[in-house]
């Protein structure tokens, strides 16, 4: 008898002519999420993924395993050879742990069965199972509309016995939506935007906006580690940082300060959109989310998403930051997001931001500055990080 | 040009350290508790430091025992005390200018059901010496109060206020954190009303992770880790040997040296705030150039600029000190010393405490004074 984690997905089945592009996608994504643990093997079978458990710690490969988005369910399944009898006792012992371990009193089976020679259908093997179980186990019964466990018997190749389902995170394989370029701030938006992008199959790499050395080496660090936490989920990527400082110096001595933040903004957009170009991203993702700052009410974000030509994905845009912050927790980037330390200095920070900015005068501003040298600049001197998943 | 201005929090430790922490490593591996030999040894390479220590404080070797630092050894007096003492009443002393080490523990016990009176300070970081008497109960177990205050170099006269404490309530415990003021400030215990007292060995030039505790004979005390009875049974675990004998050795220096150490200290903060003064405007100095305030520590505001960022642009320049508030939106990263004398937002926000050692030089406060004219111009014309 074998161990087996079974992997199933449900939204790749519809895509048709590219489901096997969509698989092989997945079964990289989750070699990749357990490779620091070891190397199991890893296949695709009738519709499914399969991890030989071997001697690998189940809990720990189920943990990884479940962070791989285009999963839907996890279960770990007993495999061994086509035979009623041994059917009846494998199943007999799910049930005996479920009982041992969890308690249950009330069970159903649900029998599924895809070799057509097997002379006993599915109902039949059902009925068969759960007589044989209510005989040889004492004090349960049959529930077949809420039943505290579902012993799971299918017949295929091999026969599976299993009792667990396991909910994975949905959405699709990364990489099987183009890429798009990640603003990672320190904060607590930024993540779960890129977590939620990513998400639906979009490949993400990030960039980051500092004012070293007037802000904390920390801050950076946090960056890395909220890049890293991400990493898990959306694979390997690169983190591009910047530093703002030298912009932010000249906007402070020329421009008018209440339009401060709206301004250093617009840069990070526009400097964000070429160096998507550069990385063939054709999309940017912002943590924005209407009116929680200044820099966020629906005139601001028409005066910074007027800066670029390319599309601006707000997955946050018409969240609560209570519902934002669930999130950030489930993901795992909350605890590190609120650390205190600050990405771009409150110093350039306007008393009065201005909060309904005009386009026109906005414009006029940035007339009296070098744009295109000081946006230069910034990209010559940009460093580039690789985020690794070992390197947690 | 490295330039290491923040001797108040670490100091980088000595060669004659390094080779006591890397010769106990190598050699007194064996454990002080074992029966043979190779333990026999360690224990007397122990007690030779104790008695080290124990001079230079002026106590009996019996009275100090090795702890994990100094924030080990604030929890062990003032909770040990209050654990062993509960009969004598519910009533605590402390200041608001306190360590976190024992302001937190003070809230603890507080929550805990305990009366906890945290005495005032004026805009220079004193203490009143007549709000303390004033506060002494008779059902007063416990004062505690540090004797050069970390963030700006305070000394509060401990010597005065052991003689209040016994005269108000003679039975009254007074707790000492001198981890600021031990190998600054010249002090002898046998002349003096302290009961308990706390010293870390990282701050004057030794490791990291050891620290010392004087308990006066007598003093009922109760260990707060149970264990096989380490340190006359008052710290129990294996002792950190290459710490202890990297303790002893920072320590020996100090016995042979401090005189001249402290005059070098003196002169240097003398020299740096006069430099200071001299060449850049619009400062304001919370402590001072006298003998009531420490000869290692200058708090001082740059008005008009973000210590923070003041902090992180010294950085780039290899200038490594401290500040009095974190650069934050949120009001929460003032420091409750600067905040309890009462000095205003701006000037907290603005203020910077560069700490010295003897191990500065005058070439290195030059370089300091030099970087930080220059960048407190730089940002003045930036923060309008």
């Amino acid at each position: 008898m074998k161990k087996v984690i079974i992997i199933r997905y449900g939204e790749i089945m519809l895509k048709g002519a590219n489901k096997r592009f969509f698989e092989d996608k997945l079964v990289k994504h989750i070699r990749h999420a357990i490779s620091d643990l070891g190397k199991p093997k890893v296949y695709k079978q009738h519709s499914r993924i399969y991890v030989d458990l071997e001697n690998y710690d189940e809990t720990q490969l189920i943990e990884r395993i479940q962070k791989v988005f285009g999963i839907t369910l996890i279960s770990t399944a007993k495999k061994f050879e086509v035979d009623m009898d041994r059917i009846r006792e494998e199943a007999l012992k799910e049930l005996q742990d479920r009982v041992n371990f969890d308690g249950v009193k009330t069970f159903k089976v649900i029998s599924k069965r895809v070799d057509k020679n097997f002379p006993m259908q599915s109902l039949e093997i059902s009925r068969d199972i759960g007589g044989y179980l209510l005989q040889n186990q004492e004090g349960i019964q049959v529930d077949v509309h809420n039943p505290d466990t579902v012993i799971y018997v299918e017949v295929r190749e091999e026969a599976y016995v299993f009792s667990n389902k396991i909910m994975g995170l949905g959405g699709l394989p990364i990489g099987t939506n183009g890429k798009a370029l990640l603003l990672l701030s320190g904060g607590i938006d930024s993540p779960v935007a890129g977590w939620m992008v990513g998400k639906r199959g979009v490949d993400i790499e990030a960039i980051h906006f500092h004012s070293y050395p007037f802000t904390s080496e920390r801050a950076k660090e946090k960056v890395l580690d909220l890049a890293k936490i991400l990493s898990i989920y959306v694979g390997e990527f690169k983190l591009y940082s910047i530093n703002l400082l030298p912009i932010q110096k000249e906007i402070n001595e020329k421009c008018p300060e209440e339009e401060a933040t709206i301004l250093s903004r617009r840069f990070m957009m526009m400097i964000a959109e070429r160096v998507a170009n550069k990385v063939n991203a054709t999309g940017l993702i912002t943590g924005e989310s209407i009116g929680q700052v200044a820099s966020q009410t629906i005139e601001s974000l028409h005066v910074t998403n007027s800066a670029v030509a390319m599309p601006v994905f707000r997955p946050l845009i018409a969240m609560d930051k209570v519902d934002i912050i669930e999130i950030a927790r489930k993901i795992d980037t909350f605890e590190t997001s609120i650390l205190p330390f600050e990405d771009c200095c409150t110093v350039f920070l306007p008393k009065r931001p201005a909060t309904k900015p005009r386009l026109e005068k906005i414009l006029r501003s940035e007339g009296k500055l070098d744009m295109e040298a000081l946006i230069e600049d910034a990209i010559a001197n940009m460093e580039v990080e690789k985020i690794r998943l070992g390197d947690i | 040009m490295e330039v290491y201005l923040d001797n108040a929090a670490t100091t980088k430790p000595r060669k004659e350290v390094i080779d006591a922490v890397v010769m106990a490593m190598e050699l007194l591996y064996g454990n002080p508790s074992s029966l043979h030999r190779k333990g026999v040894e360690v224990e007397k390479s122990i007690k030779i430091t104790r008695k080290v220590l124990a001079k230079a404080l002026g106590c009996k070797d019996q009275e100090f025992y090795f702890t994990s630092g100094g924030t080990e050894s604030n929890n062990i007096a003032i909770r040990g005390i209050v654990e062993a003492n509960k009969r004598m009443g519910k009533h605590l002393i402390t200041t608001k200018i306190e360590h976190p080490s024992v302001l937190n523990t003070f809230n603890e016990l507080e929550e805990k059901g305990y009366e906890v009176t945290y005495l005032d300070v004026d805009n220079r970081g004193f203490i009143s010496l007549d709000q303390l008497a004033n506060s002494i109960k008779s059902d007063t177990m416990l004062v505690s109060i540090m004797h050069v205050n970390n963030e700006v170099g305070s000394i509060q006269p401990i010597g005065d206020i052991g003689k209040i404490i016994k005269q108000k309530n003679p039975k009254t415990l007074f707790h000492v954190d001198a981890i600021q003021s031990f190998g600054k400030i010249k002090f002898s215990l046998s002349s003096l009303f302290i009961d308990t007292l706390s010293i870390s060995g990282h701050k004057v030039h030794g490791p990291k992770g050891i620290g010392g505790l004087y308990v006066k004979k007598g003093v009922k005390i109760k260990s707060i880790v149970t264990g096989g009875g380490h340190e006359m049974g008052l710290r129990a675990g294996t002792e950190n040997v290459p710490g202890i004998l990297g303790f002893g050795e920072a320590v020996k220096f100090l016995l042979e040296e401090q005189d001249p150490l402290i005059s070098q200290m003196k002169a240097l903060k003398v020299y740096l705030v006069e430099q200071l003064q001299e060449k850049i405007n619009d400062i304001i100095l919370h402590n001072g150039i006298d003998d009531r305030f420490a000869p290692h520590i200058i708090n001082i505001s740059f008005l008009g600029v973000k210590s923070e960022v003041l902090l992180h642009s010294l950085e780039g320049d290899g200038i490594y000190v401290s500040s009095g508030s974190a650069c934050s939106s949120k009001k929460k990263g003032y420091s409750h010393v600067l905040t309890a004398m009462k000095l205003k937002d701006s000037v907290i926000d603005s203020s910077l405490r560069i700490s010295i050692s003897d191990t500065n030089t005058k070439e290195e406060i030059d370089y300091a004074v030099l970087e930080i004219k220059k960048q407190v111009e730089l940002l003045r014309k930036i923060m309008r």
